[in-house]
């Protein structure tokens, strides 16, 4: 078995290794543009993935709702940003009052949700909490449906294009780059946040032990909730940056952003953050590089296909931790 | 808690809710025309319902709390000490049989039609059952093998006339096939690494189904797929789904004899002693990778056999009726009717389905309650409408010989 999955992991990255060779020199620019393409895609995947990691890693529960989150984040800063411009605001007190609104929002919704759907349940068996969070995300995308509209909404692009960027425009456009750099902003404050902060300590300490935190003084459930509203923050950061991005939203897009999202934090395996930042960012670059080589129909299947592949050989996502299990 | 306290956490509750809905619930723009449209009733029925509701939620949340404190006694679901008792198991059964039989002919053709539905849902709740509730296996891509049967009679029918009779015992094969080879892969993975890698084969199946157009038509999917027929007689539209619906209601009977068959049966019980331990288990011989793979396996037998009868009833398939949101919908009759619980399972199908047709009078908003009684269930009742009750035995230790006496059963 050992060393089939060798040969097959040789095989295979002698075969896209070659392939990649090939098209890197025959035409280096297409192949830059999909690279940049699949980071943007990456980076908003990351963003989103950070907040189901981090709730998995302290309450081993799939956050069904978390796409949801992300999609009221993108559909607040539609509203504001909206009702601002037609009030005839200044564009960029409206870029970030509709950022500033839609993360707040985004943050009482998350904290909201767990207060009602999940901890009530925390004793419960995990499949009824995994089902509250599959009734909460159907709950959501209704009552935005019901409440706006079920079609396509368009979302001006709140990020303009800066002019200094023109000579790259053609390679990157603005908001790509934005994207991009927000992301590692972010991330590089929740690192910090995460390392540094008594509330980040007191994170990593409930997730390992939540026992053994509480009776060290920790209050779990303010550190849970607090959890919940960081992963909105970040999801609801990258619900406004897609949303610019793709020009439009409805009250579904949630949904497989989620998924995607989702199968990026298992690919890193879940509960590591880094995990989560590496396995969005491959599945990003990846999934641009299929899209742009072969069928882009097939797009959903790449991204089920790797990571199939990628947990059949480490069945615990690429960072993940390789748990005994105790008796 | 006193009263005047709790109106006052309420309301705080309810300011809180107005605050949080406003935006989505009181600003309406339309980035088209730009119009914006304030509707400040709505803040208003908002500030109301949440009042009342977070009172009504949290009287319900203490009262479970306290029973939780006091209740030490029997919490046996009342239909099972019903079924156990003899005095009211028999005319309980008739009278259940009685209504089953009578109903195609009581009610209009639509209201059977809607019960072949939510047969047929108790058909995939039970064999998925096997899988989540007895094994233990979160499984999120069930439909795949749905899919499977349902694809296997439209197209040998298509290309090679098959009628539906032979089909469907081939459809079973098929689909423990699927669950074998699909399984095989994927069950070394462990709990939510599981949950998604079949979720991921769940969606590729219908992708593939969906582009792949030689084999399957596409999104157009396949139509005229004939009714099953009565030893070459065909019926009359009418008539064919009163007939379908006794073949389900003979299939589900079927299911209900094997899964409690299987439950009590030594592969049942390894499958139970494996949700609940897997090293315990193995340190008691039983074969961790083979047990798991039987009940993938017989879990995909009966969704595929589901997937002919739908194939058979509609006429017509098309991917699109095989979503991920058709997995996650079997995967909550299994839970919200009570894992491992076949009285539970088909409660919870029979709720779960007939439910939302008859919701369709409000129909803009039968998803949206939908997805707020999975929630409340399940806060007020973690186990499922119906939880199973394990089989306890117990030993007598005296002089005479040991002797198993089962106290609870689970007959159905």
């Amino acid at each position: 078995m050992r060393w089939i999955s060798i040969l097959l992991g040789l095989s295979g990255t002698g075969a896209v290794g070659f392939f990649a060779v090939r098209e890197i020199i025959m035409y280096p620019m297409y192949f830059f543009e999909l690279f940049l393409g699949g980071l943007t895609r990456g980076s908003i995947y990351a963003l989103i993935a950070l907040g189901y990691t981090m709730v998995y890693g302290i309450i081993q529960l799939i956050n069904f709702a978390h796409g949801e989150i992300y999609m009221i984040g993108a559909m607040t800063a539609l509203i504001v940003a909206t009702v601002l411009g037609m009030w005839g605001w200044n564009t960029a007190v409206i870029v970030i009052l509709a950022f500033v609104f839609a993360i707040v929002y985004s943050c009482a919704y998350g904290f909201t949700v767990e207060k009602i759907a999940y901890k009530p349940l925390r004793n419960a068996p995990r499949l009824s909490a995994l089902i509250s969070a599959i009734g909460m995300s159907l709950f959501l995308q209704n009552y935005v449906m019901l409440a706006q509209t079920p079609d396509y909404l368009p979302f001006q692009s709140l990020i303009p294009d800066f002019q200094f960027w023109e000579p790259f425009a053609h390679i990157i456009t603005s908001v790509e780059i934005t994207i991009i750099i927000t992301t590692v902003i972010v991330m590089i404050l929740l690192g910090l946040l995460i390392k540094f902060t008594r509330i980040g300590k007191a994170m990593r300490a409930t997730a390992q032990d939540k026992v053994m935190a509480a009776l060290l003084g920790i209050n779990v459930n303010n550190v849970i909730s607090a959890t919940f509203v960081v992963g909105s923050a970040t999801a609801a950061i990258g619900g406004v940056l897609i949303a610019c991005h793709v020009g439009q939203i409805n009250f579904y897009i949630g949904f497989l952003a989620g998924l995607k999202a989702f199968i990026a934090a298992v690919l890193g395996g879940i509960g590591s953050i880094p995990g989560a930042v590496l396995g969005s960012l491959v599945l990003g670059i990846s999934e641009s590089f299929f899209t742009g080589y072969f069928w882009s129909e097939y797009e959903d299947v790449f991204a089920f296909a790797i990571l199939v592949l990628i947990l059949i050989f480490r069945p615990s996502g690429i960072l993940g931790r390789h748990d005994t299990q105790k008796v | 808690m006193p009263i005047k306290q709790q109106l006052k956490q309420s309301l705080i509750i309810a300011f809180w809710f107005m605050i949080l809905t406003f935006p989505i619930m009181v600003i309406k723009v339309n980035t088209i025309q730009n119009i914006i449209v304030f509707r400040w009733f709505n803040l208003l029925w908002v500030g109301i319902l949440t009042f009342v509701a977070s009172l009504v939620w949290n009287y319900f949340l203490r009262r479970t709390e306290d029973g939780k404190k006091k209740d030490f006694e029997d919490d046996t679901p009342l239909i099972h000490r019903l079924l156990q008792n003899d005095r009211f198991r028999r005319p309980f059964l008739g009278l259940l049989a009685a209504f089953f039989i009578a109903y195609p002919f009581i009610f209009p053709m639509y209201h059977t039609s809607i019960m072949i539905s939510a047969l047929v849902y108790v058909m995939l709740g039970l064999g998925l059952n096997i899988v989540v509730g007895l094994a233990g296996l979160l499984d999120l891509g069930y439909v795949a093998f749905y899919a499977v049967g349902a694809y296997a009679y439209a197209l040998l029918n298509l290309h090679f006339g098959l009628s539906f009779w032979m089909v469907l015992p081939l459809s079973a094969l098929l689909g423990t096939l699927f669950g074998v080879l699909l399984g095989y892969p994927v069950l070394r993975l462990r709990g939510d690494y599981l949950a998604i890698v079949t979720l991921g084969f769940g969606e590729i199946i219908r992708i593939v189904l969906e582009n792949w157009d030689e084999f399957s038509n596409g999104p157009r999917g396949i139509a005229d797929i004939p009714a099953p027929t009565f030893f070459g007689h065909q019926f009359n539209q009418d008539n064919t789904m009163i007939y379908i619906y006794f073949i389900v209601i003979a299939l589900v009977l079927m299911t209900i004899f094997f899964v409690n068959r299987l439950e009590n049966s030594k592969i049942g019980r390894a499958w139970i002693a494996l949700r609940d331990d897997e090293i315990a288990c193995q340190a008691m011989g039983i074969d961790k990778f083979k047990t798991k793979l039987t009940a993938f396996a017989l879990g995909a037998t009966w969704a595929a056999m589901g997937g002919v009868i739908f194939a058979a009833k509609t006429s017509y398939i098309n991917p699109m009726s095989f979503t991920i949101w058709e997995s996650i919908t079997i995967l909550c009759v299994v839970v919200i009717g009570g894992m491992g619980s076949a009285i539970g399972v088909i409660a919870g199908a029979l709720v779960l389905i007939l439910l939302p047709e008859y919701l369709r009078a409000v129909a803009e908003y039968r998803m949206l309650v939908f997805g707020a009684l999975q929630v409340i269930v399940m806060v007020f009742k973690p186990d499922g409408l119906i939880k199973s009750v394990r089989k306890v035995y117990t030993f007598k230790t005296s002089q005479e010989p040991q002797q198993e006496k089962i106290a609870h059963g689970t007959h159905t």
